[in-house]
């Protein structure tokens, strides 16, 4: 806990102050709010509190915050950088972080009062501890799982910034062992009735998932809830499972799992569109499970299917046809209402979409709905057929906010809406876009009320004639931050709330006019 | 043999090590999950190649 010397350095005109903190271990939320806090002190021009990690002192160094010091520290020293106008604002940042750091911590909600140091210990608590949920830095989230799984527990891996290889080996052991790891970079699963990390309340039922993405499982469990049934596990396995270098090890156990537990009679599967050796290894055990399987390869064509599957396009529908309410060829209906403003009433050349998404399979989807309506679509996180942006010209654009680009460290959007402000203030200003379409997603480890910061952000900045704004809200009514509760507070400020993602692109894009020809 | 590892995790209560992130503790205890919190900080001096060492050895 002891101060480092501190060591000042001018960049350009502004001075750059380092301080390291030597053992001293904070997670990544809690330092995001305090850099936040500092970073808005007057005449302070950019602040971080980071742990000292090889990755995150690219970070810092790349945002101009680095000196000799801070590149001196290790992955266990807390890193205090701040860059200001002028010494004495860097001086009152650094006391300030200093005071934020030394400030008794709040106790944990039914927190225990012991904590133990180690796995080893911790397990001796908790002898029947069955699973470890991991999101310190990536660079250290390899080695937990490994003592984790080495120990005979499962483990969810939160944590991003780990290498293939190293989720390869970790996985081909794990396999061996016969321990699931999901992740890394899982944001979701619920085990048992247990949501783990950003999950929702979801009514308990007979419908299995396994996904490679975290929004996806969310979307797709709220909506089999709202639709009268219910989940027995999400298994989530991270983004890259499905690559060739890892083989889908996660995937596959969670099918043979699923297949064999009393609790599921019909899987749901959702990926990106896994490569060709990978998607035929999983549809031949998808093939054997001896349950319906919904399958939903987000952006990928018609393709053959077991005849125990059906392929799905929307995430909406894989909840539909999981519980049997959407027949093969059966197409949703999308319908707009009619008090969102008609195209002839929109000013000349305001003519597309931007989409602005904190969930990255939601993103996904929407594009999935534009490129099915013959409407050309770029993206930051393209499916097939969309453009890449930045080389695609302007038409309209879906962006993944979640996406690492955007996120480096800075907290993702689910968990701090400001991130998505700057973005939204843009597009209310651009007199190229038709319509604002939004995703908002609540639940456990998402921000307390997303849609009222949201609200604030559109009333405030919204223009006479501008874009109209279309969203979709992803939870429950059983979550922390209550779904109608949430839709009352965007409809209130003029924002027009779908049912679904699927149903606000379909929105956005009949709001949006004829189809743009980029 | 690793079906039966993963299925009986589906159907045993969960009960969960949370190593990093407090809030994760919180929700969990929230619904009812027992789950132990790690005082976590950085293995092997904050170096990351000494704890992925450290973790093969352990």
């Amino acid at each position: 806990m002891s101060a480092a010397a501190a060591n000042g350095a001018a960049a350009g005109t502004a001075i750059v102050i380092n301080q390291l903190r030597k053992g001293f271990y904070l997670d990544s939320v809690a330092l995001m709010r305090f850099s936040r806090s500092i970073a808005a002190m007057p005449g302070v021009e950019e602040a971080a509190l980071m742990m000292g990690t090889p990755a995150n002192r690219r970070i810092m160094a790349d945002a101009g915050l680095l000196n000799q010091t801070g590149e001196a520290a290790g992955g266990g020293d807390l890193i205090l950088a701040i860059r200001a106008k002028t010494r004495p604002s860097a001086e009152q940042a650094l006391t300030q972080s200093q005071a934020l750091l030394d400030q008794p911590a709040a106790p944990g909600v039914g927190a225990t009062a012991w904590r133990p140091r180690t796995l080893r210990a911790a397990v001796k608590h908790l002898p029947e501890a069955n699973l470890a949920l991991i999101s310190v830095p990536g660079d250290f989230a390899i080695a937990e799982a490994r003592k984790a799984i080495r120990r005979g527990l499962h483990a969810m891996i939160f944590s991003d910034n780990v290498s293939l290889a190293a989720e390869a080996a970790l996985k081909q052991e794990a396999q061996t062992l016969g321990r699931l790891v999901m992740g890394p970079d899982c944001g979701t699963a619920i085990i048992n009735g247990a949501p783990l990390a950003f999950a929702n309340n979801v009514p308990r039922g007979a419908v299995g998932i396994i996904g490679a993405s975290g929004t996806g499982i969310q979307e797709v469990s709220c909506l089999i809830g709202q639709y009268g049934g219910g989940i027995s596990h999400a298994i989530g396995v991270g983004g890259r499972d499905l690559a060739n270098e890892i083989g889908g090890v996660s995937t596959l156990m969670a099918l043979d799992a699923l297949a064999s537990d009393a609790a599921t009679a019909h899987l749901v599967l959702i990926s990106k569109p896994p490569p060709a050796a990978v998607m035929a290894r999983v549809l031949e055990r998808v093939a054997g499970m001896g349950k319906p399987v919904t399958v939903c390869f987000i952006g990928a064509g018609i393709m053959p299917m077991p005849v125990n599957a059906t392929q799905v396009f929307s995430l909406k529908d894989a909840a539909r046809t999981a519980l049997g309410l959407r027949q093969n060829g059966d197409t949703t209906p999308l319908k707009a209402p009619s008090d969102i403003r008609a195209p002839a009433e929109r000013i000349a050349g305001q003519n597309t979409v931007r989409g602005l998404f904190s969930g990255g399979t939601l993103c996904a989807e929407a594009q999935a709905i534009f490129i099915a309506a013959d409407a050309r679509v770029a993206s930051n996180a393209p499916i097939p057929g969309a453009g890449q942006i930045p080389a695609t010209p302007p038409g309209h654009q879906l962006l993944d906010l979640g996406d690492d680009s955007y996120t480096r460290g800075r907290p993702h959007p689910m968990i701090d809406p400001m991130v998505r402000d700057q973005p939204i203030i843009d597009a209310l200003s651009d007199g190229a876009v038709a319509v604002i379409l939004l995703d908002l997603v609540i639940g456990f480890g998402a921000h307390h009320d997303p849609a009222g910061h949201l609200a604030a952000t559109v009333m405030t900045h919204r223009q006479q004639d501008g874009p109209v704004v279309i969203a979709s809200v992803t939870g429950t009514e059983a979550d922390p931050q209550i779904r109608s509760v949430q839709i009352a507070k965007l409809e209130a400020a003029g924002i027009h709330v779908a049912p679904t993602n699927a149903d606000a692109a379909a929105w956005s894009l009949l709001a949006a006019g004829p189809t743009v020809a980029a | 043999m690793s079906e039966n590892h993963v299925k009986s995790l589906l159907e045993t209560p969960l009960k969960v090590v949370n190593i990093g992130l407090e809030s994760f503790s919180e929700a969990l205890v929230e619904q009812g999950v027992e789950v132990v919190h790690l005082d976590w900080i950085p293995p092997g001096g904050g170096d990351p190649k000494l704890a992925d060492l450290l973790s093969k050895l352990e």
